[in-house]
């Protein structure tokens, strides 16, 4: 190793101060796809918890609702109890395998147009050109010195963002409680203190990470930009600059003057870069700050439109296509490169996994018997010589309404049954119950089988006594004493 | 002069610094990164302060807010115990005769009395209750001096055979063998007799000889059919259920050299609450029967039916 030479003269800088990005208002194909996406976006996020579904009386009536409290999750006509959460598992997976699928087949769309950072990022960049002018204004505005005027201005504008950030917050919440209620509560003070805490938490992060931390959080805080760059190769749709075609920049006028000497498209406006909203320079090429909003592309199309040349100097493209293009061959229509092994195998993936839980959810059935027994003792002696045994069973009833339920030996011979709300000599081969509507009954149950009974399986079975039936069996055994074991 | 170098393949100011020719580029982190990393530190040392974290000679620091993961527990016991001094209250104040006919009160009540009696009653009667022999089985339905929630109640309170309780449950049966009261001849006729009244034996001459002994000696506590006596503890000897084994042995050497189980007054040890709550958890566990005026032997139900009509099992 050498020592390092003095480096004289040289102020190294080792951190860096964020440096404002100031996009400039920008109308095309993309920026209205963004809007669109936006409007939807935003609009399911706010709309969906208000949204009404009617499960009868004994159950909430809010379509979209995670009710921790009480352990069920509802969504439409489906509900989750907490044991089927591998529902939920399932989906999650299905949400992170769509993400490898998206990427695979439009590279960071994910980023460009979806993702709630770059949305809520989107929204505040409007509030500043609402309060503060477009680009231009900004920069003047964030450059001159602090005075009464800009600090009105400045505040004004925090408080819009503070506003849509509660706003951001106070939906959230909503989702976990019957909405219409909850927000009487929480505007009345007696809400639960997790509410307030939650929308405190939710409006600070929003505030903070899509007021002023913005593009950093793509750049330095989330680590899916960095785990895409392992994830796009040649085949991937990024936003291309395409250098051979642009290259040597001149502008219209220095191309006047120099007819002679080759020029490229690109006219060096800068409007790709003034127009980015995470501040990068497209015509460097890819980079881990481009999210792929394609903003650049409007913004050079329109240019191209007005100095009179063709439009997608910068364009969706994969390496290889541009490679192809380069080399002077057509491009590639989009809808081709989408169509690539790896994207079908995500797909394929992705549709198997969902088939999968469909199945699980549609044969699953709203029934169902646990049997726990009695381990110590396993058996008992009744004072009459026969045996008995004890189990705690559960009835579980997932339909929103109370229904009627039989419990059932099945094989046993001579055995008897009872619950510990009735009396022995009650004791028949059945027991009766009807279970709440969307609720686990636990029973204690005793059976008492002939004296001299040996050892052996059974069954239990339950059976709904309604007009719509089903049931469900759960193998049991019998404990008894051995043969010539006395009773205590 | 300035002699910054840029790297050539990426057009990016390196640090100058060179190992065996490997260069590290300088891309800046940003500020706000380190004004983050300073967040830390100043937390970590509030955090010093506060949480007792600097381990000295004999202890650590106690920290300002004398936060401990004792103190945590000792606070979170007090608060579930303030949680359940209202229901306790509610337990207390109901006569244990009312007991089942409030079931959220009796379900809490088995709760209780499950935790105390792993505490307090299963080194003798077993995690289960199931008893041992000498030591009775509290899951059946068979019961020395009673299995109603207030029998129970006043076995538990006051004990059996207890010194040092006034009104513990008291019995002896003689030692007929071992005292000369009977010849050992007789012993085994009568333990003959009693193993036939449960049908472990078929009646027979011994058998014969026995019942004359049995109805001029024993009949007076366990019944001239030799169901038992609860006044006195007295076991129903025409059942399936031997506390002390139920061999023609067994029997005989109980005849011989009687058995006297104790068990403690427990009065002095636990509080009446708890004592409540485990009344009903032994209650809970299959055997409890309901509340009726205890039969006395000669009013108990003809052969067939083990159990005292009155007293039957639930």
């Amino acid at each position: 190793m050498r020592n390092p030479e003095p480096m004289q003269g040289v102020q190294q800088q080792w951190y860096e101060k964020r440096r404002g990005v100031f996009p400039r208002q920008i109308d095309g194909t993309f920026r209205r796809l963004k809007w669109a996406i936006m409007v939807i976006t935003l609009g399911i996020y706010y709309v969906t918890p208000w949204l009404r579904w009617n499960r009868g009386p004994y159950a909430p009536d809010q379509a979209v609702l995670i009710d921790l409290a009480n352990r069920r999750f509802y969504m439409f006509s489906i509900e989750i109890w907490p044991q089927e959460f591998y529902f939920v598992a399932g989906l999650l997976i299905m949400a992170g395998i769509g993400l490898f699928l998206v990427t695979s087949a439009v590279g960071r769309a994910w980023c460009g147009y979806a993702c709630p950072q770059t949305v809520w990022t989107d929204l505040f960049q409007h509030v500043d050109r609402l309060v503060d002018g477009d680009r231009n204004a900004q920069i003047r505005l964030q450059n001159a010195p602090w005075s009464g005027s800009k600090l009105a201005r400045r505040l004004f504008k925090w408080s819009i963002y503070l506003v849509i950030s509660f706003w951001t917050g106070g939906a959230w919440i909503m989702y976990f409680a019957d909405a219409p209620t909850l927000v009487r509560e929480f505007w009345s003070g007696t809400a639960d203190p997790v509410a307030y805490g939650a929308v405190a938490v939710l409006t600070g992060t929003t505030f903070w990470l899509g007021g002023f931390m913005r593009e950093q959080v793509c750049i330095y805080m989330c680590p899916w930009p960095r785990i895409q760059t392992a994830m796009l190769d040649e085949k991937s749709l990024i936003v291309t600059y395409k250098d051979w075609r642009g290259e040597p920049r001149a502008s219209v006028k220095a191309a006047q003057k120099q007819p002679a000497a080759a020029f490229g498209d690109c006219i060096d406006c800068n409007q790709c870069v003034a127009v980015c909203p995470t501040g990068i320079d497209i015509r460097e090429g890819a980079q881990v700050g481009c999210i792929t909003c394609a903003l650049c592309i409007d913004a050079c199309d329109r240019v191209m439109g007005q100095v009179g040349r063709p439009r997608g100097l910068i364009d969706y493209a994969t390496l290889e296509d541009a490679a192809r293009e380069k080399a002077g061959n057509p491009p590639t229509p989009h809808w081709k490169l989408i169509w690539h092994p790896r994207t079908l195998v995500y797909l394929g993936l992705w549709s198997a996994i969902g088939c999968a839980l469909l199945f699980a959810l549609g044969t699953r059935t709203h029934i169902d018997l646990a049997v726990q027994k009695d381990r110590n003792p396993p058996y008992m002696v009744l004072s009459d010589g026969k045996v008995r045994n004890a189990w705690t069973v559960k009835l579980k009833n997932m339909e929103n309404r109370p229904r009627p339920m039989v419990v059932a030996l099945k094989g046993l011979p001579g055995a008897v049954m009872w619950t510990d709300a009735m009396s022995q000599q009650d004791a028949a081969r059945s027991v009766h119950a009807t279970v709440a509507a969307d609720a686990i009954l636990p029973l204690r149950i005793y059976v008492a089988a002939p004296a001299g009974t040996g050892e052996q399986s059974f069954a239990l079975i339950l059976k709904a006594t309604d007009r719509e039936g089903g049931g469900d069996l759960e193998k049991a055994r019998f404990d008894a004493p051995n043969e010539g074991e006395q009773g205590q | 002069m300035d002699n910054r170098k840029i790297d050539d393949a990426t057009g990016v100011e390196t640090v100058g610094h060179e190992w065996d020719g490997i260069e590290e580029l300088n891309n800046p982190l940003p500020r706000w990164w380190l004004w983050t990393f300073y967040a830390t530190i100043a937390f970590s040392v509030a955090y010093c302060v506060v949480y007792p974290a600097i381990p000295m000679l004999s202890k650590g620091t106690d920290g300002a807010w004398k936060w401990s993961s004792r103190g945590a527990l000792a606070a979170e016991m007090s608060k579930a115990e303030q949680g359940r001094a209202a229901t306790l209250a509610a337990i207390a104040a109901t006569p244990i005769e009312a007991l089942p006919e409030k079931p959220q009160l009796m379900q809490a009540a088995v709760a209780g009395g499950r935790a105390a009696f792993r505490v307090n009653c299963v080194q003798c009667h077993g995690a289960g209750a199931a008893g041992f022999k000498g030591y009775p089985n509290l899951n059946d339905d068979d019961w020395l001096w009673g299995g109603d929630l207030r029998t129970i109640e006043t076995t538990i309170t006051h004990g059996i055979r207890f010194p040092g309780d006034d009104q513990t449950r008291q019995s002896q049966m003689p030692n007929f063998g071992k005292d000369g009261l009977l010849p050992a001849a007789s012993v085994s006729d009568v333990a003959s007799y009693v193993l036939t009244l449960s049908g472990k034996e078929q009646p027979g001459a011994a058998s014969q000889r026995g019942a004359a002994t049995f109805a001029a000696n024993c009949a007076v506590c366990h019944g001239p059919e030799g169901k038992g006596g609860r006044q006195f503890g007295a076991p129903n000897l025409a059942d399936a259920i031997w506390l002390y084994g139920g061999t023609h042995a067994d029997v005989a050497a109980s005849v011989t050299s009687a058995h006297a189980g104790v068990m403690p007054a427990w009065a002095h040890r636990l509080d009446p609450v708890t004592i409540k709550m485990l009344a009903a958890y032994v209650h809970s566990l299959g055997g409890g029967e309901k509340f009726a005026p205890v039969p006395t032997p000669e009013e108990s139900t003809p052969a067939g039916g083990a159990a005292p009509a009155a007293a039957a099992p639930r």
